[in-house]
């Protein structure tokens, strides 16, 4: 479904990507792990076209996108939703105006047709009343919800996380992690999440990759990724001060 | 070491004169694309002309006046007295073809363009101009092209409204403060005002206006680094839009006709 085919970014003098190959199979959710500052960030962005690369390729569903135009990118691009670290809603809308906002631009509903989904889209993430909200008036736990029925409202088939559960306190950064697994069984979408947070990845993921370097250094299954010999994935996962990584 | 500084600098200068180059043509051709932003162009309707009128209110009332007034002792000391009511026409001409333009320019810099870079640099720290674009909505025809035509709209219109305003306190002045010949006054300010003096202000302010939106949002899409960046935005935004402002009136006042006559 989504295949990187050595993805290299620099900006300035600071190469952030290296040469990025990973694939990424239809409905499984992928976890891509490394330090703060190590380009998942920029990783994830290339995917969705906010970020062209210097070199390299990206296939969605056989489609290569990094060179598309921006009519024929919103066409690929209609098939993801996005949840951004900050959750990203619209401080001049209200909750059921950023929830709509996908649903007005891609599909072109009447506003009674939009109302019902947004509502329908706020039950999924487990909010109810609360459509009239500004996004000031709600909780970081509350905004990453909205965030979420944002990024499904209008039904994509993949769906970004970046960083779900920074920000918030274990028990919400739970609930979120229970939403993407949720997200995954009841609508069956592609997933791909960055974190470096170990105990969300293990709860979510199918398969964890882990960005080193500006390269993806390892990929297997959690279980995998928790043998790992490489010494450099044991002392992120179990984020030890002392080992090979030493530029924090 | 100082070869290279100054490289870099000529470096900086142009890779910024290019971005702005590009995203002045890009906003241009979206202007021309559907779907049009109506409603929040509407909005920025407001924002730019309807909140700007208080303030444009009082600068263009000072500015008559003051006008007026120097305008007064300069016939009153030069001419000499009882020449006061020639003062009509220049009040007139001063106001509506160069101060009250520069003055609404600045004055909506300062007010509106600076409140463009903050919200659209706020928006771009915080991921909202990406979230607008994962969305379906393409930033620059969503942010950019409806602020640039609120202004260019907005800004003729606040203007002639300054004109009003000014002309009306210079006579105020001249007339019913300095005792001035009324009939004589306004005789000379419509025998020797034309209408191009009034209209040359008008196409000036509505460069004045897209130049504010332009520099407003461009310095708020490249805002980076926090609170700190969308200051450094809204503070440049005034400072090149309000220099650029005097620079082009310049230049305007030179290219365009004095008459149509």
């Amino acid at each position: 479904m989504i295949h990187i085919v050595d993805l290299h970014k620099s900006f300035g003098s600071n190469k952030v990507l290296r040469g990025v190959n990973l694939e990424i199979e239809r409905g499984e959710t992928m976890v891509i792990i490394g330090q703060s500052g190590s380009g998942k960030s920029v990783l994830i962005k290339h995917l969705i076209g906010l970020i062209k690369p210097d070199r390299g390729e990206i296939y969605i569903d056989g489609v290569e996108i990094t060179r598309l135009r921006e009519a024929e990118l919103h066409k690929v691009t209609r098939k993801f939703g996005m949840l951004f670290q900050s959750s990203a809603l619209f401080d001049s809308m209200t909750v059921a105006q950023n929830v709509g906002f996908g649903l007005e631009r891609y599909m072109n509903f009447p506003p009674q047709k939009i109302n019902e989904l947004v509502k329908e889209s706020l039950a999924k993430v487990g909010l109810r009343g609360v459509e009239s909200l500004m996004p000031h008036e709600l909780s970081g736990g509350m905004k990453k919800r909205v965030g979420l029925a944002r990024a499904i409202a209008y039904n994509p088939e993949i769906i970004l996380y970046d960083e779900p559960s920074t920000g918030i306190d274990p028990i919400r950064a739970d609930a979120i992690n229970d939403l993407i697994n949720m997200m995954k069984k009841e609508l069956g979408v592609t997933s791909v999440t960055i974190t470096h947070d170990m105990k969300s990845s293990y709860k979510v993921a199918d398969r964890i990759a882990m960005l080193y370097e500006g390269r993806i250094i390892e990929i297997g299954t959690p279980e995998e990724i928790r043998k790992a010999q490489n010494p450099v994935i044991q002392q992120f996962i179990h984020g030890r001060a002392a080992g090979p990584i030493v530029n924090w | 070491m100082f070869h290279r500084e100054r490289s870099s600098l000529l470096y900086l200068f142009f890779q910024q004169l290019g971005e702005l180059g590009l995203l002045t043509l890009r906003s241009f051709k979206n202007i021309f694309r559907k779907p049009w932003e109506k409603k929040i162009f509407l909005q920025q309707m407001e924002e730019v002309g309807v909140r700007s009128f208080p303030v444009v209110s009082l600068t263009a009332a000072f500015g008559g006046l003051v006008f007026g007034l120097q305008t007064y002792i300069g016939f009153h000391r030069y001419v000499g007295p009882g020449s006061e009511a020639f003062g009509g026409p220049i009040i007139s001409l001063g106001l509506s073809k160069e101060l009250i333009p520069i003055l609404v320019g600045l004055m909506v810099s300062g007010r509106v363009g600076s409140a463009m870079a903050a919200e659209i640099g706020t928006m771009k720290i915080t991921e909202q101009v990406d979230a607008l674009f994962t969305l379906g909505a393409d930033p620059n025809k969503y942010l950019v092209v409806p602020r640039i035509m609120a202004c260019f709209i907005m800004l003729p219109l606040l203007t002639l409204y300054g004109d009003i305003i000014g002309i009306a306190a210079g006579f105020i002045y001249n007339v019913f403060i300095m005792g001035v010949n009324r009939i004589v006054y306004l005789k000379n300010t419509l025998l020797y005002l034309e209408l191009w003096d009034v209209v040359s202000g008008l196409v000036k302010s509505a460069v004045f206006g897209v130049i504010i939106a332009i520099v407003g949002c461009w310095q708020g899409l490249r805002a980076e680094g926090g609170a700190e960046g969308v200051g450094r935005a809204t503070t440049r935004t005034v400072v090149l839009s309000s220099i650029s402002i005097l620079i082009v009136n310049f230049f305007l006042s030179k290219a365009l006709p004095a008459t149509l006559k």
